[in-house]
Protein backbone atom coordinates (compact mmCIF):
# COMPACT_ATOMS: atom_id res chain seq x y z
CA UNK A 1 0.00 0.00 0.00
CA UNK A 2 1.44 3.29 -1.01
CA UNK A 3 0.49 6.64 -2.35
CA UNK A 4 0.80 7.48 -6.00
CA UNK A 5 1.27 10.71 -7.92
CA UNK A 6 0.58 10.56 -11.65
CA UNK A 7 1.86 13.44 -13.78
CA UNK A 8 0.29 14.47 -17.08
CA UNK A 9 3.69 15.81 -18.09
CA UNK A 10 2.56 17.08 -21.50
CA UNK A 11 0.51 19.77 -19.68
CA UNK A 12 3.33 20.80 -17.30
CA UNK A 13 4.88 24.26 -17.76
CA UNK A 14 7.57 23.84 -15.12
CA UNK A 15 6.30 26.70 -12.93
CA UNK A 16 7.33 24.86 -9.74
CA UNK A 17 4.41 26.11 -7.64
CA UNK A 18 3.95 22.46 -6.59
CA UNK A 19 7.60 22.28 -5.53
CA UNK A 20 7.09 25.33 -3.30
CA UNK A 21 4.12 23.85 -1.42
CA UNK A 22 5.20 20.20 -1.01
CA UNK A 23 5.68 19.58 2.75
CA UNK A 24 7.94 16.58 2.07
CA UNK A 25 10.07 18.40 -0.52
CA UNK A 26 10.05 15.46 -2.93
CA UNK A 27 9.11 17.24 -6.18
CA UNK A 28 11.60 18.62 -8.70
CA UNK A 29 11.89 19.36 -12.39
CA UNK A 30 13.15 16.49 -14.54
CA UNK A 31 16.10 18.18 -16.22
CA UNK A 32 16.74 15.08 -18.38
CA UNK A 33 13.45 15.53 -20.28
CA UNK A 34 11.70 18.25 -22.27
CA UNK A 35 7.98 18.03 -23.04
CA UNK A 36 6.25 19.04 -26.27
CA UNK A 37 5.77 22.59 -24.96
CA UNK A 38 9.51 22.88 -24.39
CA UNK A 39 9.48 22.75 -20.59
CA UNK A 40 11.29 20.44 -18.18
CA UNK A 41 8.33 18.61 -16.62
CA UNK A 42 7.78 17.87 -12.94
CA UNK A 43 8.66 14.53 -11.34
CA UNK A 44 8.70 12.96 -7.88
CA UNK A 45 12.11 11.90 -6.60
CA UNK A 46 10.85 9.75 -3.72
CA UNK A 47 7.31 8.41 -4.06
CA UNK A 48 7.57 6.42 -0.81
CA UNK A 49 7.76 9.72 1.13
CA UNK A 50 4.50 11.05 -0.36
CA UNK A 51 1.71 11.54 2.19
CA UNK A 52 -0.99 12.21 -0.47
CA UNK A 53 -1.85 15.60 1.02
CA UNK A 54 -2.58 16.82 -2.55
CA UNK A 55 -1.20 20.31 -1.87
CA UNK A 56 0.80 20.07 -5.13
CA UNK A 57 -2.25 19.08 -7.14
CA UNK A 58 -4.44 21.80 -5.62
CA UNK A 59 -2.11 24.67 -6.51
CA UNK A 60 -1.16 23.31 -9.97
CA UNK A 61 -2.71 25.72 -12.51
CA UNK A 62 -2.57 23.13 -15.29
CA UNK A 63 -4.17 20.07 -13.65
CA UNK A 64 -0.99 18.06 -14.18
CA UNK A 65 -1.11 15.99 -10.98
CA UNK A 66 -3.43 13.15 -9.97
CA UNK A 67 -3.13 11.97 -6.36
CA UNK A 68 -4.12 8.48 -5.19
CA UNK A 69 -3.98 7.02 -1.72
CA UNK A 70 -3.34 3.41 -0.67
CA UNK A 71 -2.59 2.02 -4.12
CA UNK A 72 -1.93 -1.74 -4.10
CA UNK A 73 1.31 -3.07 -5.47
CA UNK A 74 3.18 0.23 -5.47
CA UNK A 75 6.12 1.40 -3.37
CA UNK B 1 -7.59 0.01 -5.99
CA UNK B 2 -6.36 3.28 -4.63
CA UNK B 3 -8.60 6.07 -3.50
CA UNK B 4 -8.35 9.13 -5.72
CA UNK B 5 -7.57 12.13 -3.52
CA UNK B 6 -7.32 14.67 -6.31
CA UNK B 7 -7.63 14.70 -10.10
CA UNK B 8 -8.53 17.08 -12.91
CA UNK B 9 -12.09 18.33 -12.51
CA UNK B 10 -14.81 16.98 -14.80
CA UNK B 11 -15.89 20.60 -15.15
CA UNK B 12 -12.82 21.35 -17.25
CA UNK B 13 -12.18 20.30 -20.84
CA UNK B 14 -8.97 18.53 -21.88
CA UNK B 15 -7.81 21.68 -23.63
CA UNK B 16 -4.46 22.80 -22.18
CA UNK B 17 -4.59 26.16 -20.37
CA UNK B 18 -3.27 28.96 -22.58
CA UNK B 19 -1.88 30.91 -19.62
CA UNK B 20 1.78 31.60 -18.84
CA UNK B 21 3.61 29.19 -16.50
CA UNK B 22 2.52 29.63 -12.88
CA UNK B 23 -0.41 31.94 -13.67
CA UNK B 24 -3.10 31.36 -11.05
CA UNK B 25 -5.92 31.78 -13.60
CA UNK B 26 -5.61 28.02 -14.10
CA UNK B 27 -5.91 27.33 -10.37
CA UNK B 28 -8.97 29.58 -10.10
CA UNK B 29 -10.55 27.95 -13.18
CA UNK B 30 -10.20 24.61 -11.38
CA UNK B 31 -11.92 25.94 -8.26
CA UNK B 32 -14.85 27.31 -10.26
CA UNK B 33 -15.20 24.04 -12.21
CA UNK B 34 -15.00 21.93 -9.05
CA UNK B 35 -17.68 24.07 -7.36
CA UNK B 36 -20.06 23.76 -10.32
CA UNK B 37 -19.58 19.97 -10.40
CA UNK B 38 -20.05 19.57 -6.65
CA UNK B 39 -23.21 21.69 -6.67
CA UNK B 40 -24.53 19.57 -9.56
CA UNK B 41 -25.23 22.56 -11.81
CA UNK B 42 -22.49 22.23 -14.43
CA UNK B 43 -24.90 21.16 -17.18
CA UNK B 44 -27.04 24.28 -16.72
CA UNK B 45 -24.20 26.75 -16.16
CA UNK B 46 -23.34 29.57 -18.53
CA UNK B 47 -19.98 31.28 -18.40
CA UNK B 48 -19.69 34.87 -19.60
CA UNK B 49 -16.02 35.32 -20.44
CA UNK B 50 -14.48 38.77 -20.40
CA UNK B 51 -11.61 40.41 -22.27
CA UNK B 52 -8.09 39.88 -21.01
CA UNK B 53 -6.02 36.73 -20.63
CA UNK B 54 -9.23 34.87 -19.70
CA UNK B 55 -10.87 35.86 -23.01
CA UNK B 56 -10.58 32.22 -24.13
CA UNK B 57 -11.95 30.78 -20.86
CA UNK B 58 -14.81 29.26 -22.87
CA UNK B 59 -12.33 26.67 -24.16
CA UNK B 60 -11.63 25.41 -20.68
CA UNK B 61 -15.07 24.91 -19.10
CA UNK B 62 -17.36 21.99 -19.84
CA UNK B 63 -20.41 24.27 -19.90
CA UNK B 64 -22.06 26.80 -22.20
CA UNK B 65 -20.26 30.08 -22.64
CA UNK B 66 -20.50 33.51 -24.22
CA UNK B 67 -17.62 35.88 -24.78
CA UNK B 68 -18.64 39.45 -23.95
CA UNK B 69 -17.23 42.77 -25.16
CA UNK B 70 -14.62 44.41 -22.92
CA UNK B 71 -16.13 45.11 -19.49
CA UNK B 72 -19.68 44.22 -20.51
CA UNK B 73 -19.83 40.71 -19.05
CA UNK B 74 -22.26 41.69 -16.21
CA UNK B 75 -24.63 43.23 -18.78
CA UNK B 76 -24.51 40.11 -20.97
CA UNK B 77 -24.97 37.91 -17.88
CA UNK B 78 -28.00 40.02 -16.91
CA UNK B 79 -29.63 39.32 -20.25
CA UNK B 80 -28.94 35.58 -20.13
CA UNK B 81 -30.17 35.21 -16.55
CA UNK B 82 -33.38 37.15 -17.26
CA UNK B 83 -34.39 35.12 -20.31
CA UNK B 84 -33.17 31.84 -18.83
CA UNK B 85 -33.63 32.05 -15.05
CA UNK B 86 -32.91 28.32 -14.62
CA UNK B 87 -29.37 28.80 -15.92
CA UNK B 88 -26.55 29.37 -13.46
CA UNK B 89 -24.87 32.41 -14.97
CA UNK B 90 -21.43 33.62 -13.95
CA UNK B 91 -18.91 36.12 -15.23
CA UNK B 92 -15.17 35.61 -15.02
CA UNK B 93 -13.43 38.98 -15.16
CA UNK B 94 -10.01 40.42 -14.46
CA UNK B 95 -9.20 43.78 -12.92
CA UNK B 96 -8.57 45.47 -16.27
CA UNK B 97 -12.02 44.34 -17.40
CA UNK B 98 -14.11 44.74 -14.24
CA UNK B 99 -12.34 47.62 -12.46
CA UNK B 100 -11.50 49.79 -15.48
CA UNK B 101 -13.63 49.69 -18.62
CA UNK B 102 -16.38 47.64 -16.95
CA UNK B 103 -16.79 49.63 -13.72
CA UNK B 104 -20.13 51.00 -14.83
CA UNK B 105 -21.54 47.60 -15.79
CA UNK B 106 -20.56 45.87 -12.57
CA UNK B 107 -21.89 48.68 -10.37
CA UNK B 108 -25.25 48.81 -12.12
CA UNK B 109 -25.62 45.02 -12.21
CA UNK B 110 -25.12 45.03 -8.44
CA UNK B 111 -27.52 47.95 -8.01
CA UNK B 112 -30.16 46.03 -9.90
CA UNK B 113 -29.49 43.07 -7.63
CA UNK B 114 -29.10 40.73 -10.58
CA UNK B 115 -29.07 37.09 -9.48
CA UNK B 116 -25.66 36.33 -11.01
CA UNK B 117 -22.25 35.26 -9.70
CA UNK B 118 -19.17 37.33 -10.47
CA UNK B 119 -15.67 35.83 -10.25
CA UNK B 120 -13.30 38.81 -10.13
CA UNK B 121 -9.60 38.02 -10.52
CA UNK B 122 -7.40 40.86 -9.25
CA UNK B 123 -3.71 40.60 -10.17
CA UNK B 124 -3.00 44.34 -10.09
CA UNK B 125 -1.96 44.61 -13.74
CA UNK B 126 -3.14 44.34 -17.35
CA UNK B 127 -1.66 40.95 -18.19
CA UNK B 128 -2.63 40.22 -21.79
CA UNK B 129 -1.86 43.61 -23.31
CA UNK B 130 1.68 43.77 -21.99
CA UNK B 131 1.71 44.54 -18.27
CA UNK B 132 0.28 48.06 -18.16
CA UNK B 133 -0.85 49.80 -14.96
CA UNK B 134 -4.39 48.87 -13.89
CA UNK B 135 -6.71 50.66 -11.44
CA UNK B 136 -5.65 48.04 -8.87
CA UNK B 137 -1.87 48.43 -9.38
CA UNK B 138 -0.21 49.11 -6.03
CA UNK B 139 1.66 52.32 -5.16
CA UNK B 140 5.36 51.97 -6.19
CA UNK B 141 4.53 48.86 -8.28
CA UNK B 142 6.40 48.94 -11.59
CA UNK B 143 4.49 48.27 -14.81
CA UNK B 144 5.19 49.04 -18.46
CA UNK B 145 3.23 52.33 -18.14
CA UNK B 146 4.59 53.17 -14.68
CA UNK B 147 8.25 52.19 -15.15
CA UNK B 148 9.32 54.01 -11.98
CA UNK B 149 6.40 52.68 -9.97
CA UNK B 150 2.82 53.95 -9.52
CA UNK B 151 2.77 57.46 -8.04
CA UNK B 152 -0.19 58.48 -5.91
CA UNK B 153 -0.43 62.12 -7.00
CA UNK B 154 -0.44 61.04 -10.64
CA UNK B 155 -2.55 57.90 -10.74
CA UNK B 156 -4.37 57.99 -7.40
CA UNK B 157 -4.66 55.11 -4.99
CA UNK B 158 -5.45 51.54 -6.11
CA UNK B 159 -9.17 50.84 -6.35
CA UNK B 160 -10.63 48.66 -3.60
CA UNK B 161 -13.41 46.96 -5.50
CA UNK B 162 -14.86 44.69 -2.80
CA UNK B 163 -15.14 47.57 -0.33
CA UNK B 164 -16.93 49.62 -2.99
CA UNK B 165 -19.31 46.82 -4.04
CA UNK B 166 -20.22 46.13 -0.41
CA UNK B 167 -21.63 49.68 -0.16
CA UNK B 168 -24.20 48.98 -2.86
CA UNK B 169 -27.58 48.38 -1.20
CA UNK B 170 -28.66 45.54 -3.53
CA UNK B 171 -25.49 43.45 -3.49
CA UNK B 172 -25.94 40.25 -1.49
CA UNK B 173 -22.55 38.65 -0.91
CA UNK B 174 -19.10 40.20 -1.40
CA UNK B 175 -15.92 38.47 -0.26
CA UNK B 176 -12.22 38.94 -0.99
CA UNK B 177 -10.02 35.85 -0.95
CA UNK B 178 -6.62 34.93 -2.36
CA UNK B 179 -5.26 32.00 -4.37
CA UNK B 180 -1.57 32.38 -3.54
CA UNK B 181 -1.19 29.33 -1.26
CA UNK B 182 -3.06 26.13 -0.46
CA UNK B 183 -4.90 27.24 2.73
CA UNK B 184 -6.16 30.32 0.88
CA UNK B 185 -7.07 28.22 -2.17
CA UNK B 186 -9.34 26.14 0.07
CA UNK B 187 -10.95 29.33 1.41
CA UNK B 188 -11.33 30.61 -2.13
CA UNK B 189 -13.18 27.47 -3.16
CA UNK B 190 -15.51 27.84 -0.18
CA UNK B 191 -16.28 31.43 -1.17
CA UNK B 192 -16.89 30.50 -4.83
CA UNK B 193 -19.21 27.66 -3.80
CA UNK B 194 -21.13 30.04 -1.53
CA UNK B 195 -21.47 32.59 -4.33
CA UNK B 196 -22.97 29.92 -6.62
CA UNK B 197 -25.23 28.60 -3.87
CA UNK B 198 -26.59 32.11 -3.39
CA UNK B 199 -27.54 32.19 -7.05
CA UNK B 200 -29.14 28.72 -6.92
CA UNK B 201 -31.17 29.90 -3.90
CA UNK B 202 -32.20 33.07 -5.76
CA UNK B 203 -30.50 35.40 -3.29
CA UNK B 204 -29.08 37.90 -5.76
CA UNK B 205 -25.78 39.50 -6.67
CA UNK B 206 -22.67 37.69 -5.37
CA UNK B 207 -19.08 38.63 -6.13
CA UNK B 208 -15.86 36.90 -5.09
CA UNK B 209 -12.68 38.94 -5.56
CA UNK B 210 -9.65 36.67 -5.82
CA UNK B 211 -6.11 38.05 -5.45
CA UNK B 212 -3.95 36.44 -8.10
CA UNK B 213 -0.57 36.70 -9.78
CA UNK B 214 0.98 37.75 -13.08
CA UNK B 215 4.55 36.39 -12.95
CA UNK B 216 5.36 37.55 -16.50
CA UNK B 217 3.88 41.05 -16.08
CA UNK B 218 5.49 41.47 -12.67
CA UNK B 219 8.85 40.14 -13.97
CA UNK B 220 9.23 37.59 -11.17
CA UNK B 221 9.13 33.80 -10.91
CA UNK B 222 5.76 32.14 -10.17
CA UNK B 223 6.83 31.33 -6.60
CA UNK B 224 8.11 34.89 -6.01
CA UNK B 225 4.78 36.16 -7.35
CA UNK B 226 2.84 34.24 -4.70
CA UNK B 227 5.10 35.84 -2.06
CA UNK B 228 4.35 39.30 -3.51
CA UNK B 229 0.62 38.62 -3.08
CA UNK B 230 1.23 37.75 0.57
CA UNK B 231 3.61 40.62 1.40
CA UNK B 232 2.25 43.48 -0.73
CA UNK B 233 -1.28 42.78 -2.00
CA UNK B 234 -2.94 41.27 1.07
CA UNK B 235 -1.94 44.23 3.34
CA UNK B 236 -3.55 46.71 0.92
CA UNK B 237 -6.44 44.47 -0.14
CA UNK B 238 -7.47 42.86 3.18
CA UNK B 239 -9.09 39.44 2.85
CA UNK B 240 -12.49 38.73 4.33
CA UNK B 241 -16.25 38.89 3.93
CA UNK B 242 -17.27 42.46 3.12
CA UNK B 243 -20.97 41.79 2.91
CA UNK B 244 -23.15 38.77 3.54
CA UNK B 245 -26.84 39.57 3.76
CA UNK B 246 -27.50 35.90 4.62
CA UNK B 247 -25.48 36.27 7.82
CA UNK B 248 -27.22 39.50 8.82
CA UNK B 249 -30.72 38.12 8.50
CA UNK B 250 -30.22 34.67 9.99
Amino acid sequence: MANLLTFDTARCKGCQLCVSVCPKNILELDMSRVNSKGYNPIMCRDMSACIACAMCARICPDSVIKVEKDVLGEG
Amino acid sequence: MGKVVYEKSAGLTDSPMSYCPGCLHGTIHKLVAESLVELGVLDRSVLVASVGCSVVAYQFYNCDAVQAAHGRAPAVATGIKRVSPESIVFTYQGDGDLAAIGTSEIIHAAHRGENITVIFVNNAIYGMTGGQMAPTTLITQKTSTSPKGRVENQAGLPMKVSEMMAQIPSSYYIERVSAHNVPNILKTKKAITKAFRNQIDGKGFSMVEILSTCPIGWHVTPVEATKFVESAMVPYFPLGVYKDEGEVRS
